[in-house]
C-alpha cells in the first residue's frame, strides 16, 4: 500500500479529480495549503509595510492506494495538474503501513477502497 | 427653490453611491477567493475616477449646454457657472449642484456594472484607462441624448424615467463586447467557477435594493407623489422578479436558491428603472415578474448556450433586464401617472412602442461600436488581459499585492 501526497494548483482540483475518477481512484482527501518551491511567492504590502509571505496557495491532495493503483494515480495526477509551467507542484510516494475502516474495524486492503 | 425636494434629492444621491459598494459586494461575493478584492477595488477605484472626472468635464459634457443634440460644451466643466441655484431645464426646485451630485453617482455606478463581464482576468492599469474612456466617449454622449436638455433622443420623446437604457443597456450591452473581446478565464468548460461567498453577494444585493429607492425615487428630483410613485412600483417590481426567478429555479431543478432569489431582485429592479416614473404600482408586478423570467433564461439558458463567460452575469440581468424595462415602458406607461411623460401601448398610443425601440437600438449601436474601439485602442497600447501566471495566482495576489484571506493564522 502507498500513501501519495501531492502539492497541486489550486485551480487544476477539477482537473485532477476527473482525471482519478477516470482512473479508478475515487477516495482522496484535499486540504488547502500555503507552500513554495523554487519559484518563490509574492510579496504582499499591507499600507506600506512589506508583509515577507512569500508564499502561494497550493492545493495538498492525499490519496491511500492498493499497490495495483500507485502507476494509474501518479498518471492521472501527472495529467490532471501539469501545464508544464513553473509551479505545477510534486508528487510525494511514501509507504503505508496499516490502514482501519472505523466503521467496520477492516483492515489494510479491505479498508482502503 | 424648495428644502423638502433638495432634502430629498441630496439624500437620494446618498443612497445611489452605496450602491456601487454594493455592487462591488454583490460582485465580490461571486468571484473565488483570489480575485475578491479585485472587484471591491474596481468599483471602489471607479468612485474615485470617475467622482473626479464628474467634476472637471464629465457632467458638462454630458448635462452642460447642448452642441446640436449630440453632447454638451464644455462651458461648465469644473462646475463653472453650477452653482446654490437651480437650473430650470433640469428642476426648478433644487440647486443645480444637488441635480449634479445625483447624477454623478449615476455616472458612477454604469462603468462599475461592466466590471462582472470581465472578473478575474483583467490588468488593473488597462482597466483604469478603460474605464476613464468608457465613462466619457460612452456615458457622458448617451446621458445627453437621452436626458440633457437639447439631446436628440429627448426631444423624439423617448422615456427613460431612471436609465433603463442610459445606465443598463448602455453598460450591459457594452460588458457583452468586452467579455467577447477579452476571452473566456481559463479553464472555463473544465473548472468550476463557484461563488466564494454567498453571504457577500446577499449583502451586496440588500446595500442594491435599498440604494435603488434613491436611484428610481430621485429621479423625480422632488419629494412629492411621482416620487412615492417610483418608490412603489420600484419596491413591488424587484419583489415580482425575486419571486419569478425562485419560480423558475424550482421548475427546472427542483430547489430556489438565495443566489437566485437576490438575482431576480436585481433584475427587477433594473426592468423597473425607466419605467418606475411613468407606469403605476400595478403594472410594475407584470413587468417585475416578466423580468425574473427574461433574466433567468439570459444567464441560465442563453450564456451556456452561446459559451460566452460574461462572469458575473451583466448582459443577462442588466441588458436583458433594462431592455425589457425600455419596451415595458412603452407599453404600459400612462400620462395618469405622469403628466410629463406620454401614454404607451396599453393607452392607446402605440408609436411610444416604436420610439422606445428608436432610442434603444440607437445606444445599443452605439456602445457596441464605441466599446469595441476603446478596447481595441487600450489593448494595443498596454494589454486588456494579465498573463498566465497572473490569472491562474489571481488578480488580488498579481495586481495589487495583498490577499483577502490568509490560509495561516
Amino acid at each position: 500500500m502507498k500513501y501519495i501526497v501531492a502539492i497541486i494548483q489550486p485551480d487544476k482540483v477539477d482537473e485532477v479529480k476527473r482525471a482519478l475518477e477516470e482512473a479508478n481512484v475515487q477516495l482522496m482527501t484535499v486540504s488547502n495549503v500555503l507552500g513554495r518551491g523554487r519559484q518563490k511567492g509574492i510579496t504582499e504590502v499591507y499600507r506600506g509595510a512589506k508583509e515577507m509571505q512569500d508564499m502561494l496557495k497550493k492545493v495538498k491532495i492525499e490519496i491511500a492506494v492498493n499497490e495495483d493503483f500507485v502507476e494509474p494515480a501518479i498518471t492521472a495526477l501527472m495529467k490532471g495538474a501539469r501545464t508544464g509551467e513553473i509551479g505545477d507542484g510534486k508528487i510525494f510516494v511514501l509507504d503505508l503501513h496499516e490502514v482501519v475502516r472505523i466503521r467496520t474495524g477492516e483492515r489494510d486492503g479491505n479498508a482502503i477502497g | 427653490m424648495n428644502s423638502g425636494d433638495t432634502a430629498w434629492v441630496l439624500a437620494s444621491a446618498a443612497l445611489v453611491l452605496i450602491m456601487t459598494p454594493g455592487l462591488a459586494f454583490f460582485y465580490g461575493g461571486m468571484a473565488r477567493r483570489k480575485n475578491v478584492l479585485s472587484l471591491l477595488m474596481q468599483c471602489f477605484f471607479i468612485m474615485c475616477l470617475v467622482g473626479l472626472q464628474w467634476v472637471a468635464f464629465g457632467y458638462s459634457l454630458a448635462f452642460g449646454p447642448d452642441i446640436n443634440g449630440l453632447i454638451g460644451s464644455l462651458d461648465w466643466a469644473g462646475l463653472v457657472g453650477v452653482g446654490a441655484k437651480p437650473f430650470d431645464a433640469y428642476s426648478k426646485t433644487i440647486p443645480h449642484l444637488a441635480f449634479m451630485i445625483f447624477q454623478c453617482m449615476f455616472a458612477v455606478i454604469t462603468p462599475a456594472l461592466i466590471v462582472g463581464a470581465f472578473a478575474e482576468r483583467i490588468r488593473f492599469s488597462a482597466f483604469a484607462v478603460f474605464i476613464l474612456l468608457w465613462a466619457t466617449f460612452v456615458y457622458d454622449p448617451i446621458a445627453h441624448w437621452v436626458w440633457a436638455d437639447g439631446g436628440w433622443l429627448k426631444k423624439m420623446g423617448a422615456l427613460d424615467f431612471a436609465g433603463g437604457i442610459v445606465v443598463h443597456v448602455s453598460s450591459g450591452v457594452s460588458a457583452l463586447v468586452m467579455c467577447l473581446l477579452i476571452g473566456r478565464r481559463i479553464g472555463y468548460s473544465n473548472t468550476s467557477f463557484a461563488p466564494h461567498n454567498l453571504p457577500f453577494t446577499v449583502l451586496g444585493a440588500a446595500l442594491l435594493w435599498f440604494g435603488w429607492f434613491g436611484f428610481n425615487a430621485g429621479s423625480a428630483l422632488a419629494a412629492d407623489g411621482l416620487a412615492a410613485n417610483a418608490f412603489v412600483t420600484t419596491n413591488t417590481a424587484a419583489a415580482a422578479a425575486g419571486l419569478a426567478w425562485a419560480f423558475m429555479e424550482w421548475l427546472k431543478n427542483g430547489a430556489s436558491t438565495v443566489l437566485g432569489v437576490v438575482s431576480g431582485i436585481v433584475a427587477g429592479l433594473v426592468a423597473i428603472t425607466p419605467a418606475c416614473g411613468f407606469v403605476s404600482p400595478l403594472a410594475s408586478i407584470p413587468i417585475g415578474l416578466a423580468a425574473g423570467v427574461i433574466c433567468f433564461y439570459a444567464v441560465a439558458e442563453l450564456k451556456p448556450r452561446l459559451g460566452y463567460d460574461d462572469a458575473l452575469d451583466v448582459f443577462g440581468v442588466h441588458c436583458a433586464g433594462g431592455t425589457w424595462g425600455t419596451i415595458a415602458t412603452g407599453i404600459f406607461a400612462s400620462r395618469l401617472i405622469n403628466e410629463a411623460g406620454a401614454d404607451g401601448l396599453l393607452f392607446g398610443n402605440p408609436n411610444q412602442l416604436l420610439v422606445q425601440a428608436v432610442c434603444f437600438a440607437v445606444c445599443i449601436v452605439y456602445a457596441v461600436a464605441m466599446t469595441w474601439m476603446l478596447y481595441k485602442l487600450v489593448d494595443a497600447v498596454i494589454g486588456m488581459r494579465v498573463g498566465v501566471r497572473e490569472e491562474t495566482i489571481g488578480l488580488d495576489l498579481t495586481q495589487h499585492n495583498e490577499a483577502a484571506y490568509t490560509v495561516l493564522e
